[in-house]
């Protein structure tokens, strides 16, 4: 440590002194900014977002060389790409809450931005923008292989997709990871979050299929069963309706409690 | 300056203050304020509700009762509440895999600051610029006051609340620190710190609120709660010459290595004559006095910690 510095030097001359009155707290938009930021800025989280963008070209260049030409086509590579993605962004929807709890930084945080709920729809935008982002990498990158794969290995080259395609893997893709999201406020630790966003819902799917008189039904509580008919393209009325309904058990039913006990509970060091 | 400070309204002001959990009263019926231009010290044992009341002056934690406010408003309803007070609880809660200067961007970002400001406040606790960009997990608990303490000057506020803001510091940061936090409330800022370490808050306060088992048992003005016209008495049996000087009418309580007594030193020498007890020590209660208050104010919990 260096020597103590001089007082002289309170640095404090250059700033404007504030106004008590003006709404309360930290504007959205700044809080947005913010979120984003601390997205990338741990090594924890420098590397979860580094492998969840890296992923996929790593991903579209081994189907490229692996794969079968007449499979090579825009549709297959995108589907290649999103089981990572769906494996990893929930992660960091999750902790993009838990390490507040976990690394005690929400002592700092929510000081700084009394309004709590404001904060967590800055957290919910700054995971949404990401996720966005992992997505659109993903169809660029699938695209990408699907052109070398033509040029290369004589691949099938397909484009055949469709609008509700690129909707239905949105769709699955910001459902997980407001998933991961509900599960890091409900729980807040982010061992127990981790834990138990990787092991319930598999369990769960587990037992459906094992009891048969769950099995038929499955699809309308249990989320990866609903969710199967969104990656294989072929959604129904009935299917929506399952998932929306399962989307209700796994992520808006934990989300509200888990709203609810981060607006309500005390925020501590220990 | 002072003059005019006492006749505004304090910037903190803590009216019944109460936190409950369940059957067990953490803070009970809380009652102080702080005046610009004062740096008031929060002073109690462990677990006495130091922290906890701290945390309901700034909103993380929901008082039972009672009320707090800062600058005469809701701490919650501030506009931008770092600008206006700057806020330490606990310097080790923060990101481990986070920079320290990364800790104090992310702060100007939040409080809608130039970045340049984390420089210059990096540059004013004396932490390197090397140093700065190592993460905090590999900071030492001095290093993390000091940027805990560069957080909470980040947005220039006219109110700083620290808690245990000395803890890790060395001597000379401990000096640092009061030189600091001196200039700070002479500028017209208000200072409440907390501390369970007598040292640090004589040195560095000149108000004192003392708290144990969550009630206030003393506040006032640092000289004022130490002006006593106390005896100290050191004896070969305190034991003994505590019953002597009972017995004599004088009421001895303990002090460090000792009696407190109040009366004068010759009454308590001819105590000590009539009843042949040896002397060992005998002085007008001096340095050690905020200790003995401290020490007697908290007697019950000490009493506790021996007893378990």
């Amino acid at each position: 440590m260096t020597a103590s510095p001089a007082l002289t030097n309170l640095p404090t001359a250059a700033l404007v002194r504030p106004s008590l009155t003006g709404p309360a707290g930290v504007p959205f938009s700044r809080l947005l900014r913010t979120e984003l930021r601390k997205l990338t800025d741990t090594r924890a989280g420098k590397w979860l977002v580094t492998v969840i963008i890296a992923v996929t070209p790593v991903i579209v260049v081994i189907t490229l060389f692996t794969s079968k030409p007449k499979s090579l086509t825009y549709s297959n590579l995108v589907d290649l790409t999103q089981t990572p993605q769906e494996f990893l962004l929930p992660a960091l929807g999750l902790l993009a809450v838990t390490t507040e709890w976990s690394q005690r930084t929400g002592l700092v945080t929510f000081t700084l931005a009394p309004h709590r709920g404001r904060v967590l729809r800055a957290k919910a935008a700054a995971i949404g923008v990401f996720g966005l982002l992992a997505i659109a990498v993903a169809f660029v990158t699938a695209a990408i292989g699907n052109l070398l794969g033509e040029a290369l290995r004589h691949g099938n080259g397909s484009w055949a997709f469709g609008f509700s395609g690129f909707r239905d893997l949105i769709v699955v893709q910001l459902g997980t990871l407001a998933e991961g999201f509900a599960f890091g406020m409900l729980l807040l630790i982010s061992s127990a979050a981790i834990i138990t966003y990787y092991v319930l819902p598999t369990i769960t799917a587990f037992a459906v299929n094992a009891i048969p008189s769950l099995k038929s039904d499955k699809s309308w509580f249990d989320l990866i069963s609903a969710q199967s008919p969104l990656y294989n393209h072929e959604m129904t009325g009935t299917a929506w309706l399952q998932w929306l309904v399962s989307f209700t058990i796994w992520v808006l039913v934990p989300g509200t409690f888990g709203v609810l006990r981060v607006l309500r509970s005390e925020i501590k060091s220990s | 300056m002072t003059s005019s400070a006492a006749t505004s309204p304090p910037m903190i002001e803590v009216a019944g203050l109460t936190k409950s959990y369940g059957s067990y009263t953490a803070v009970s019926d809380l009652d102080f304020t702080v005046q610009a231009g004062s740096v008031t010290g929060f002073l109690g044992p462990n677990g006495a509700g130091k922290s906890t009341t701290l945390r309901m002056l700034v909103g993380l934690t929901p008082p039972t009762s009672g009320r707090c406010r800062v600058l005469d408003t809701d701490y919650r309803l501030l506009p931008n509440p770092g600008r206006h007070v700057g806020v330490l609880l606990d310097a080790s809660a923060q990101h481990s895999g986070r920079t320290g200067r990364e800790v104090l961007v992310i702060g100007a970002m939040t409080m809608g600051l130039d970045i340049h400001r984390a420089d210059e406040l990096i540059e004013f606790v004396g932490l390197t610029q090397s140093e700065a960009r190592r993460r905090v997990g590999n900071y030492s608990l001095g290093m993390r006051q000091r940027l805990g303490v560069a957080h909470a000057l980040l947005g220039d506020p006219s109110v700083l609340i620290l808690d245990e803001p000395a803890n890790g510091l060395d001597p000379a940061g401990i000096h640092w620190m009061r030189s600091v936090l001196r200039a700070f409330a002479d500028r017209g800022g208000c200072v409440l710190l907390s501390s369970h370490l007598l040292r640090e808050i004589e040195v560095i306060a000149d108000h004192l609120v003392v708290i144990g088992r969550g009630r206030i048992v003393a506040q006032g003005a640092k000289a004022d709660l130490l002006a006593t016209t106390d005896t100290f008495a050191h004896s070969q049996d305190d034991r003994v010459f505590a019953e002597a000087l009972g017995n004599a009418g004088f009421a001895a309580r303990p002090g460090t290595d000792g009696l407190l007594i109040a009366a004068s030193t010759q009454d308590i020498a001819q105590v000590a004559a009539a009843a042949g007890v040896v002397l060992l020590e005998l002085r007008p209660a001096g340095s050690d006095q905020l200790e003995d208050l401290f020490l007697q104010l908290t007697a019950d919990d000490a009493r506790d910690e021996v007893a378990r």
